[in-house]
């Protein structure tokens, strides 16, 4: 079976401006949305506290809501999720009175309304530790982003490193666009999948610009508009099933994952779409707008050649 | 020249082979087990303990399944919960309370394995059930606490030489001392530069006076902090094991922090009144002088002299005692309930360490006749248990503390004070409870996801690839295996998230063999012979491979960087599984190309598909 039969090379390049005019629109509503929604964060940020109560029969949540109010607090937000039988109790931090005092709190009042409830899970996290999460998560963000164009400057260009990084910093303004317009929560997995998403995209656009090196060696007369066209359409047939093998991992994940890899699982699907369509169709215009050609790759092919011998000793 | 040297094929082999060691025990599942640990972690753990556990086993006629000695003390296993329970009552009766006897489970994998070093991986909390609390440990205070201290250890210097002062004070974190006479000050200087080296000193006048301050400087906080951290961390050790917890992970983390991990806890209302305790002891001299009736009733409207404190006894009465401290809970070695023989009453008898011991017999010498009162301080309040009249000169560091309301209270008290003081007080600034079912649930669901996403895969990739397809399928198995040993030998606790890991690991692992494949059949494409282009393909693929690999592995690195709790977890699996693949994608399934194609004399056609020819 062969699904990619492609005769001549797809002029990817002559639609950048429109690939490139679709990123941006995306971009700019992810921003909009990010601007006036804003992100749902989980406790994990916030602080606050997660219950996850289980009941034999279904669930009467306006009992648990009473339960709730009961002990003064009426912020709380008490919904089903899954089934009818498990109920989320969400609590914000409450000055005065410990995390650790709040959440026993509530466990006596429910056990009390209704004492076949088992209380399954609990996160209480205090407010000092959400702040270390904003910071921890963009120095991490920041560490990567750096790592990486550094690591293809140094194997590549510098043009290349710029257009990998922000095509794939606009995958992570964009996976982040879609939680704040639905609004689903963003918790620490949440984090984990971004930064995941974001080495694994660049892989793409590695996979391409290393066609495109290789293709400035032996395509001697084509240009290099023709260069890029043949190094994406030549590796579309493993972009797209590489892909495909990921994905579905993926979605065998937000299949049976559960509540907590819900939406880790949720956040890599999204990077994993745009990521085949920025790392390619993004990066490559901007490459070669920045105005990657033949002369700026040659002395890296020397380089690149010494460099060959070695891994040819190493396998075989 | 599709063909490996033998010691390639033999490495690989091996190789495998380890992952199977290292993997099985995953399989064989846990069964309920008692571990016996000293109850102390001060005390050293005997080798004879083994012998001693099963020589009580045999005289209780208990059957068990396994027994062994580990660096935290003897394990043994039983076939079911209710042998279990049995040897964990007898253990206790048997070992007296140097001893802690906790229910834990075991795994069943056979005695080879175990004697190999081959161990299941450690499931996280939310694998197996538990509490986790994140602990903030309060700087300051322990720094107060600290300066508390040199207000009376310059006291006890000044005093050796001689030197005349007006009087020493605690001012935030320094320490005022005031002179009368700029002499007394230069001299007092010089003690006191001698004596505590750690100090920055400082002199000023106020009006007549002539002032030394003392403060911390940055070294001497950072050793204190240091310490107050170490010491919550052993106090919190000793607590824990009072709880009877088997395998409690206790961390520092950051420079205030520590994070305790309870496994199987339930009661987690009674973990944390165990953790969250702040008891301390302190003893204080009874100011006899200023116990006149007017002063008693102005000091209970909270206008206690000049360096008194006011207190209730447990009788109503207001106390005053100085703020000078003689003694903390720091200096206790041990305390346990008793019965004083001539009155009846419930007492706590209290073992000092040496240094202890000496400021006792001191103190008690030069105030005899005068009361010593004995304060505990918990979560803020303090309390006056006791406050008997020194009648002699107490030395050899025992001390006998009465006013006990009953038995249960001596208990209590001892245990508090055994289980030691808190270097500075801590708050329960996270909490995370996972059910026992909620565990099972997640283990459930996390292989759920890893199998059916491979099974999945492993379709697609066979009827796609075919005989190229079946060798990506088993490379990918194989770094499955070689991912989960390498977590088994790394003792790595597994989690949810790491479990997520495992799933993503395999699904961006296959990118490496869909690049060779891909690469082959394109060499294919271009009119190469079956041989030269698995070659070609596998070391073309090769360069792409390992550059793509290193950008995922800069984001591994940075999440476990800056990760904390589950992130981090996520990001060792998600790093180990990039490095797995490296090896497997590569080089195990060149090993099985070339088993199936390199040793054929004629190769016409490769199995990897139809191949579409331009």
């Amino acid at each position: 079976m062969e699904l990619f039969r492609i005769k001549n090379d797809i002029p990817f390049m002559s639609y950048g401006r429109l690939t490139t005019s679709i990123s941006l629109v995306t971009f700019l509503l992810a921003i909009v949305f990010l601007a006036t929604r804003g992100l749902n964060f989980g406790v994990d940020f916030t602080g606050g506290t997660v219950m996850e109560v289980n009941y034999p029969q279904t669930a009467n949540l306006e009992t648990i809501r009473k339960a709730v109010d009961s002990i003064g607090l009426k912020e709380a937000t008490v919904q089903n999720f899954g089934s009818s039988h498990d109920v989320l109790i969400r609590l914000p931090v409450k000055p005065g009175a410990s995390v650790s005092q709040l959440s026993e709190q509530v466990k006596a009042a429910l056990v009390q309304a209704d004492s076949t409830a088992e209380v399954r899970r609990v996160e209480s996290v205090g407010a000092q530790v959400g702040d270390e999460l904003y910071e921890n998560g963009g120095l991490a963000l920041f560490f990567v982003c750096v790592g990486i164009v550094l690591y293809l400057w140094l194997r590549f260009e510098w043009r290349f490193a710029v257009a990998a990084i922000i095509a794939n910093m606009h995958d992570v303004v964009i996976i982040l666009g879609f939680f704040a317009f639905f609004q689903w929560e963003f918790n620490l997995t949440v984090l984990a999948a971004i930064l995941a998403v974001l080495g694994y995209s660049v892989n793409e656009s590695v996979v391409v610009f290393d066609r495109v090196r290789e293709n400035f060696r032996k395509m001697r007369k084509a240009s290099v508009v023709q260069v890029i066209d043949n190094a994406i359409t030549r590796t579309m047939s493993r972009t797209i099933i590489t892909h495909t093998m990921t994905q579905t991992m993926v979605g065998s994940m937000l299949l049976f994952g559960g509540e907590v890899l819900h939406n880790f699982a949720l956040a890599l699907t999204i990077g994993i779409l745009f990521g085949i369509y920025s790392s390619v169709l993004v990066a490559c215009p901007i490459a070669m707008w920045l105005g990657v050609n033949r002369a700026n790759l040659i002395g890296d092919i020397e380089k690149k050649e010494s460099d060959k011998k070695e891994v040819v000793e190493v396998i075989s | 020249m599709n063909r490996y040297p033998m010691w390639k094929n033999i490495f690989v082999a091996i190789m495998i082979l380890i992952g199977l060691i290292y993997t099985i025990p995953n399989f064989f599942g846990e069964s309920p087990a008692v571990q016996v640990t000293p109850s102390k972690s001060s005390t050293k753990l005997d080798p004879a303990l083994l012998g001693q556990v099963e020589a009580i086993f045999k005289q209780e006629k208990i059957a068990y399944d396994g027994i062994y000695l580990d660096l935290r003390g003897v394990k043994a296993r039983f076939a079911n919960t209710d042998t279990q329970i049995k040897a964990k009552d007898v253990l206790q009766a048997n070992l007296g309370k140097d001893y802690t006897v906790a229910l834990n489970l075991l795994s069943r994998s056979p005695e080879w394995l175990h004697n190999l070093g081959a161990k299941p991986m450690y499931l996280g909390l939310d694998l197996r059930g538990g509490v986790h609390f994140m602990l903030q440990v309060d700087m300051k205070a322990a720094l107060d606490k600290a300066a508390e201290r040199f207000v009376g250890d310059f006291r006890i210097a000044l005093r050796k030489e001689r030197i005349s002062y007006l009087g020493v004070t605690r001012e935030g974190q320094s320490v005022q001392i005031r002179f009368s006479t700029a002499g007394e000050l230069l001299k007092a200087r010089t003690v006191i530069s001698k004596d505590f080296p750690n100090l920055t000193l400082k002199e000023t006048t106020d009006g007549a006076d002539q002032l030394l301050t003392a403060s911390l400087n940055v070294l001497e906080q950072k050793r204190i902090q240091d310490f107050a951290l170490k010491q919550n961390i052993q106090t919190l050790h000793n607590r824990i094991n009072e709880l009877g917890v088997a395998e409690p992970i206790i961390q520092q983390q950051g420079a205030d922090r520590v994070v305790v991990q309870l496994p199987g806890v339930q009661d987690t209302a009674k973990a944390k009144e165990i953790l969250g305790r702040t008891a301390t002891l302190e003893i204080i001299l009874v100011d006899e002088v200023k116990t006149y009736v007017a002063t008693l009733e102005k000091a209970e409207k909270g206008q206690a002299p000049l360096g008194d404190e006011a207190y209730k006894t447990r009788d109503g009465r207001t106390i005053l005692v100085k703020k000078n401290v003689v003694l903390t809970g720091d200096y206790i070695t041990d305390a346990g309930p008793g019965v004083n023989s001539q009155s009846g009453q419930s007492v706590v008898n209290v073992t000092l360490d040496g240094r202890g011991a000496r400021v006792f017999q001191q103190v008690t010498r030069e105030n005899v006749g005068k009361r010593m009162a004995i304060l505990l301080i918990e979560k803020g309040s303090t309390e006056v248990i006791t406050a008997p009249v020194i009648n002699e000169e107490i030395g050899g560091g025992r001390v006998q503390i009465s006013g006990m309301a009953n038995t249960q209270e001596a208990t209590d008290i001892s245990l508090l004070l055994r289980a030691g003081a808190l270097a500075a007080p801590m708050d329960i600034i996270e909490e995370r409870t996972v059910g026992p079912s909620m565990g099972q649930d997640n283990i459930t669901r996390g292989v759920h996801s890893t199998l059916w996403g491979f099974a999945a895969i492993a379709v697609m990739m066979m009827v796609y690839y075919m005989a190229f397809g079946v060798v990506s399928v088993a490379a990918l198995a194989i770094n499955l295996l070689l991912l989960v040993a390498i977590l088994s030998m790394l003792q790595a606790t597994l989690t949810l998230p790491g479990l997520a890991a495992i799933a993503l690991a395999l699904g961006m692992a296959i990118d490496a063999n869909v690049l060779i494949n891909e690469r082959v059949r394109e060499e294919l494409r271009n009119g190469n012979t079956p041989q030269a282009s698995i070659h070609a393909g596998y070391e073309r693929a090769f360069d792409t491979i390992l550059d793509s690999n290193v950008t995922t592995l800069i984001a591994g690195l940075a999440l476990f960087m800056f990760g904390t709790g589950p992130i981090k977890g996520f990001a060792v699996v998600h790093v180990l599984g990039i490095l797995t693949s490296m090896f497997s994608a590569v080089l195990v399934s060149r090993a099985f190309v070339n088993l199936i194609y390199g040793y054929r004399r004629k190769v016409n056609k490769l199995s990897i598909g139809q191949i579409f020819k331009a």
